[in-house]
């Protein structure tokens, strides 16, 4: 990168690193602070002196720095006489601003918050005016809205800073994405997103079918920020910032980078119809609506804010007519827009300080007291409205010029008629801003008494004062960097002459009309305002409000009634979206012939099939008795467990039977403490769509299991029968499967079983801490007991069939690897037995017999497996990798030893602990609500005839 | 090398002995589960420097040849996963237990460790039926967390939560029963060979299997029809929880790329066209319910939790387009979005549970108000898409990425609306909670006993910490932005490199 590169870097660079700096300089004071603003700014305009020169000269300054080239985006910059101009602007103005925010704000504010707010904002503005992508363009334009609405938010406490700051958020924000899309569009009719690519490229732009969309949205962007009818309306209210922020954003800089892009793009998209009329006349308009408005506001700063977006109007309407000569003429305006409307806004700040109010109705008379702020708002009101010698007159007359020969559909009139018009109106609210505010007699009842601020405010606004008279007397001296903005605009080689003397032209009749005019309007103010108020006119804020409200009222009514959080409406979309999609899916193909033929069906399998049936339907129609549908739901179970013992599925046959087993006595003893019966909540229509909803799904399922069960396929499992026995070393496939071949699938589930014990866990210490717990503790839960709870005969069977159901399990465990069983059923079958016990003699009996924590189980059960899989590393072998061998004990025959049964182990242990630590959660919840416990094996003891004799008496 | 199932291995030795043997001690279970993040991090580092070769790395459970065993496949797309996750969890555990969530309830450290290791097994995993498995310890977990210390609208939420993913892994089951009848196998790669060797007219299965898978993972993803349970679950859950819960969407949108890239991709006739088709016009109505949610919110969590469904919808639109550059530009939305939101959440909760509720009332300004606006601001324009954070360019990608006529109307506008609704939301959001709080005369503390109980005054540093790390990682990842999409790209590549995938798992010597 060049010298000069690397300096329009920094530039580029500081105020952002600057912004970093008053957020902690106000710890030493409010100047210091001021000044720590003021120097990042001065460095900047510093360097950019340095470069102007080069600049003025017709050169070019670039840098480039790449950023996400695959998006085509890259932090490069490039200067030419339009960047120069609006950069000298924006720091030069940021200058004189935080001078006068300096004095402005007061001891309340939080003057670092500030001050660090205006540098993002002037390093943002600064980003869009020499940005030579537009990528980085937009992100800089989004960044101006954001600055400006923490501006404009920057009094929280006042309601209208906050409506106003989201306002000119939404109306500038949407502007913006619009803008997105239009410069998205841009980049790929040109193929690249650089500016300097974009405007060689104009006479392609133009030329696409993508132009008037292209153009659109990015007019969109431009005409929203720079306040255009009809979305002038937000900058109004972007007045409830403070004054420092009208004066600088919304009207020297950030308004202007709507027309700045306007410029800017004038290569690639001016010069067709849709432009001029598009651009011309929303300026046209704009310009005279604005001023019309600026003439009946009361309040100084709307006042302003009209007129700005009046002049904002005008600049659009030059832009818009695509000459060279109006192109001149805008870049002249805006200069001296700058310079007046600043200077105005600081004099309507400096008045608000001092008077305590902007109300000019409240006013007049303040020439005699203010003398100095007089002097400045006059010379800066006078080149609002036009007058000779001040540097306003100068470009409006241009811009009458150029008015006077625009034809506007066909009509030669229009334009000069309107320009005139507006041109008129400005002279009438320029005037009346000084002689309502400053001329007339001296009043009594100001809410302060005011007299000129001191020195550090008033010199900001008369520095500008100077330069409306400079450039007005002198404006050859603004010609250098007038034709190097001009020239960047058009792209060509214009050597205007900026001179006070014209001739006798239309524009100098134009003008004289206006000034006339616009003075006789005045006289007649009070008659017209009266008329005004009381005339019925549109009010675009309430209009806005009751937008956004309504969108408001309308999302929430969306949002609401789609989640109602009705569970049962959101299952049954989610079935009816399985069922449709995937009916749409199976219509885009066939299937394969099928390959199998229909089995007969034997007489037994047909009634456990009809049981199946039967039970099913029993459920729907009792579901309401939980009692029944539980009972229900183990026939089931227990059917399906049938069918896979006669599906040739024996493992799965007593996986089943054993979580069925546990699951519906875990049920149950949950059941205790729930309601017995559901409430029926449903109307009989949502019942019946609940029907049609299910029974399509099943059938879904159904046809989706009978196709495929219909067909044969080459599947991976012949491999796993291959290699069980060599592989895996166990003759059992399916146990194979779950602990060797997909040992991690069963790792995973035990995790879940484990975490499911600790959830349930965690659920019952939270449920007892909550206002459930008050519930249980009130619930009169005696009149569900038996009269005699532990039974002698259940006592003494569990008793019996402790060590049996122990055994068996042992069993299950080690024939696992071989023959149906494994760790998963041993699991459930020993929990099963623990789970008699306490059923049998109650909780508390049984927990003093146990010797080993549940939560130590499921976690030495998860370490159990996890550790075996890791044991595999100590041989280099993956995680899980079993490794057997044989053993002979000479008492007992050969047996096979595989770390397989270590890792089953795991499973086993996590499976029963994970069980019992459910069961522990119940029991819990069952002390809490008033069970009693016992510590004997049964409610009354066999051998204890005397005592409960005794207890009878 | 044994670093590949480590990010699984490490939480779940780690978790059981949380949750069993340190359950009494919180300081010890907050050391252990704090230096397992941290582990877990390092290694997700490691394993982003090791995918970075490009080379696809296959772990052989049980050195079980595929498609017979399980395998673990690491590629640039699966470590980028884990890392997300890492950074995501490290981030949310610190601020955990910087405001004593961890302690408010039973088991948190124990959960938040098995919900890394399901989160990191699904994203490692190059088989769907393992995948199906971690989905449940993901799902088991998340509901563990999703009601830590109870309460009663949690409860019920959380009920919702568990409900609807039941239910999708009930679809997740006949999905691959319906997968294995119709191809014979479950590994990923074992099906992208097999299923272009179907014939067209005899799809008819694998179609259903496809779409139905795609709806699994919608159900993840929160993606219009089923995002119903989301809003819900997210606004509910404790803070920390709702910001971890960011990368579950992702593990839903992670596996529609996977899936439905790898094994019914393009070039596979019969499927190839599937899903694109129907989650194309499912995400713009999801980028519609999302917006409208956050500017029609009453509450901040709910609107966080919307603006979380309008991202994932964002985010969907680009995986609808199956092309490489659009998949680079979901994976870098992907990577902000996560992040994003869970400094939305993490910054609510430092403000909600110093006020009385999360409504969007104006309350007293709370200590640190201007803290906790800029902290807000900064994450809510980064969700929103708002410059200078990733957000911004993260949207610039994607609308970029869809230039398909016929798409490009729709998506654009829905993106582009979309986003206005969120900030305007976000923006009265903030407005109401940050500003005009202000104007509202702190009610005199009734005494000086009371004040201090009431309001838990100052966050420390150690509570900012980590919003602050999100937002750094944000900016970062806007600076990076260049790197950052150049190994997105790379990996977007080898996703849709099928071949590759197929070859490298399937390749008998290849040793992991």
């Amino acid at each position: 990168m060049s010298h000069e590169g690397t300096l329009l870097f920094l530039i580029a660079v500081l105020p952002f690193v600057g912004a970093l700096l008053p957020g902690l300089m106000i710890r030493a004071g409010r100047t210091v602070c001021a000044v720590s603003t003021a120097v990042p700014t001065l460095l900047a305009l510093i360097m950019l002196l340095v470069l102007a020169p080069a600049v003025l000269r017709g050169e070019v300054v670039q840098a480039n720095i790449d950023w996400l080239p695959q998006l085509g985006l890259s932090a490069s910059f490039f200067l030419d006489g339009l960047g120069l101009l609006f950069a000298a602007m924006i720091l030069g103005v940021g200058l004189l601003i935080t001078l006068y925010a300096r004095f402005y704000l007061s001891g309340d504010d939080p003057m670092g918050q500030f001050y660090t707010y205006l540098l993002l904002f002037q390093g943002a503005m600064l980003g869009i005016v020499i940005s030579d992508n537009i990528l980085l363009l937009l992100i800089f334009w989004e960044l101006t809205s954001l600055s400006s609405f923490l501006l404009i938010g920057y009094w929280k406490h006042l309601p209208e800073g906050r409506q106003g700051a989201r306002m000119a958020l939404a109306v500038t924000g949407s502007g913006g994405l619009a803008m997105i899309a239009g410069m998205l569009i841009l980049g790929s009719v040109v193929g690249s997103y650089n500016l300097t690519d974009i405007l060689q490229a104009g006479d392609a732009i133009r030329a696409s079918e993508w132009y008037l969309p292209a153009l659109i949205l990015i007019l969109l962007g431009a005409f929203t920020k720079s306040a255009q009818f009809p979305f002038h309306f937000w900058l109004p209210h972007a007045m409830a910032a403070p004054t420092p922020v009208s004066a600088y954003l919304h009207s020297a800089t950030m308004v202007k980078a709507g027309v700045f892009l306007m410029a800017r793009m004038w290569p690639a998209l001016a010069g067709t119809d849709a432009w001029f009329y598009i651009v011309a006349t929303t300026g046209l308009i704009t310009m005279v609506i604005g001023a019309l408005i600026a003439l009946f506001k009361d309040d100084l700063k709307a006042l302003l804010a009209f007129s700005t977006v009046s002049h904002l109007g005008l600049l659009t309407m030059l832009l818009g007519f695509g000459t060279e000569a109006a192109a001149v003429a805008a870049v002249f305006h805006i200069i001296n827009h700058l310079t007046f409307k600043a200077a105005l806004f600081m004099t309507a700040g400096i008045v608000d300080h001092e008077t305590h109010t902007r109300d000019i109705k409240r006013l007049g008379g303040l020439r005699h007291l203010m003398p100095v702020t007089f002097l400045i708002g006059t010379v800066a009101a006078l080149s609002m409205a036009g007058i000779p010698l001040f540097n306003g007159f100068l470009s409006k007359e241009m811009m009458l010029e150029e008015a006077s020969h625009t034809d506007w559909f066909g009509s030669p009139y229009a334009v000069p008629i309107l320009a005139t018009i507006g041109a008129l109106l400005s002279v009438a609210y320029s005037f009346r801003f000084v002689s309502h505010v400053f001329l007339g007699p001296k009043r009594e009842d100001y809410p302060n008494a005011p007299h000129d601020p001191p020195f550090g405010m008033w010199a900001a606004p008369a520095i500008l004062a100077f330069l409306v008279i400079v450039i007005g007397v002198a404006p050859f001296l603004a010609e250098g960097i007038v034709t190097a903005a001009a020239n960047a605009i058009t792209g060509a080689d214009l050597h205007p002459h900026l001179k006070i003397w014209h001739g006798v032209t239309p524009a100098l009749w134009m003008s004289i009309v206006a000034v006339l005019g616009g003075a006789v309007l005045l006289t007649l103010h009070r008659p017209l305002d009266r008329a005004w108020i009381s005339a019925p006119r549109p009010e675009a804020k309430p209009m806005f409000d009751g937008l956004v409200a309504a969108l408001v009222a309308a999302s929430r009514w969306i949002t609401d009634i789609s989640h109602n959080g009705a569970i049962s409406r959101y299952l049954a979309i989610f079935t009816i979206t399985s069922v449709l999609l995937g009916f749409a899916a199976y219509s885009g193909s066939g299937l394969a012939m099928p390959t199998r033929g229909l089995l007969g069906v034997p007489p037994v399998i047909a009634v456990g099939w009809i049981m199946l049936i039967v039970a099913t339907v029993s459920i729907v129609v009792m579901h309401h008795y939980r009692f029944r549908a539980l009972t229900l739901l183990g026939i089931i179970g227990l059917s399906i467990s049938a069918g896979f013992a006669y599906l040739s599925a024996p493992d799965l046959a007593l996986t089943q039977i054993s979580v069925e087993t546990v699951t519906i006595m875990l049920l149950l003893l949950a059941l205790h403490f729930l309601p017995k019966v559901t409430p029926k909540e449903s109307a009989i229509g949502l019942r019946i769509r609940d029907g049609i909803i299910a029974l399509a799904a099943g059938g879904g399922v159904g046809s989706l299991a009978y196709a495929f069960m219909m067909r044969d396929i080459e599947t991976i499992s012949d491999y796993h029968i291959d290699n069980s026995y060599e592989g895996g070393g166990g003759t059992n496939v399916v146990n194979v499967i779950l602990v060797d071949f997909r040992g991690y699938d069963t790792y995973g589930e035990i995790i879940v079983l484990g975490i499911a014990g600790l959830v349930i866990y965690a659920l019952m210490h939270a449920l007892l801490d909550g206002p459930a717990a008050k519930r249980l503790k009130n619930t009169d839960y005696s009149q569900d007991r038996s009269r005699d709870r532990h039974p002698l005969m259940m006592v003494v069977v569990t008793r019996v069939l402790m060590p049996i159901a122990l055994v068996v399990g042992l069993y299950i465990f080690l024939r696992g690897h071989n023959q149906p069983g494994g760790g998963f059923v041993a699991g459930l079958v020993v929990a099963i037995a623990l789970l008699m016990q306490y059923m049998a003699s109650g909780f508390a009996w049984t927990q003093e017999r146990k010797k080993i924590e549940y939560h130590t189980m499921i976690g030495l059960g998860v370490l159990v497996a996890g550790l075996t899989g890791i044991g595999a590393w100590l041989l280099g072998q993956p995680f899980l990798t079993s490794a057997y061998t044989y053993v002979h004990l000479p008492p007992i025959e050969e047996f096979e030893l595989a770390t397989a049964m270590l890792f089953d182990l795991g499973v086993f242990l996590t499976v029963l602990g994970a069980v019992m630590l459910m069961l522990y959660s119940l029991s819990r919840i069952a002390r809490f609500a008033g069970e009693t416990v016992n510590v004997t094996p049964m409610d009354y003891d066999p051998g204890g005839y005397v005592t409960d004799e005794e207890a009878e008496r | 090398m044994h670093w590949i199932i480590l990010p699984v291995v490490l939480p779940a030795l780690l978790a059981p002995l949380i949750g069993f043997v340190m359950r009494h001690d919180i300081v010890l279970a907050r050391t252990a589960s704090l230096a397992g993040t941290a582990a877990f991090f390092a290694i997700a580092l490691g394993l982003t420097t090791m995918a970075a070769d490009g080379a696809t790395h296959v772990y052989r459970l049980g050195a079980w040849p595929a498609p017979f065993g399980i395998i673990l496949v690491l590629d640039r797309l699966s470590a980028l996963m884990v890392l997300l996750t890492g950074t995501l969890a490290f981030i949310v555990l610190v601020h955990a237990i910087a405001t004593g969530w961890d302690a408010r309830g039973r088991h948190f450290h124990a959960l938040f460790q098995f919900q890394l290791m399901g989160i990191s097994g699904a994203f490692l995993t190059g088989d769907v039926f393992n995948l199906f498995v971690f989905f449940e310890v993901l799902l088991i977990a998340s509901y563990g967390l999703m009601i830590h210390s109870g309460g009663k609208e949690r409860m019920r939420a959380g009920l919702q939560y568990v409900i609807m993913n039941l239910a999708g892994s009930t679809l997740f089951l006949f999905a691959l029963g319906t997968l294995y009848a119709s191809t014979g196998t479950l590994n990923i790669a074992d099906l992208a060979a097999r299923i272009p060797e179907i014939p067209a007219e005899e799809t008819a299965l694998v179609r259903v299997a496809a779409i139905l898978l795609m709806i699994v993972f919608a159900v993840k993803a929160a993606l219009f029809p089923v995002q119903f349970w989301l809003p819900a679950t997210y606004a509910n859950a404790p803070a920390p929880v709702a910001a971890l819960f960011a990368i579950m969407t992702k593990v839903g949108a992670y596996a529609i790329l996977r899936v439905h890239t790898t094994a019914f991709g393009p070039g596979v006739p019969g499927t190839e066209s599937l899903a694109g088709t129907w989650l194309f016009p499912a995400a713009i109505v999801t980028i519609a319910v999302g917006a409208f949610g956050v500017l029609g919110a009453r509450r901040l969590m709910p609107l966080i939790a919307f603006s979380v469904v309008g991202s994932m919808g964002t985010l969907l639109v680009s995986v609808a387009a199956f092309s490489t550059t659009a998949t680079t530009a979901a994976l870098y939305y992907m990577i902000h979005s996560t992040l994003a939101a869970a400094c939305l959440f993490l910054i609510a909760d430092l403000v909600v549970t110093r006020r009385s509720a999360d409504t969007l009332h104006p309350e007293p300004a709370t200590a640190q108000n201007g803290l906790f606006a800029a902290l807000f601001f900064a994450a809510a324009i980064a969700m929103a898409g708002m410059p200078p954070l990733s957000g911004f360019l993260g949207k610039l990608l994607v609308l970029d990425a869809i230039r398909a006529p016929g798409f490009i109307g729709w998506a654009w506008s829905a993106i582009l609306v979309g986003s206005l609704f969120t900030i305007v939301g976000f923006a009265r959001a903030g407005s109401a909670l940050f500003w005009k709080s202000t104007a509202i005369a702190d009610p005199v503390p009734q005494t000086a006993v009371d004040a201090a109980a009431d309001t838990p005054s100052h966050a420390t540093t150690v509570q900012v910490a980590p919003v602050m790390l999100g937002l750094i990682a944000l900016a970062a990842l806007a600076i990076f932005a260049g790197p950052v999409s150049a190994y997105l790209d790379d990996t977007s590549a080898q996703l849709f490199d099928r071949k590759g995938y197929v070859d490298a798992v399937m390749d008998p010597v290849e040793e992991g």
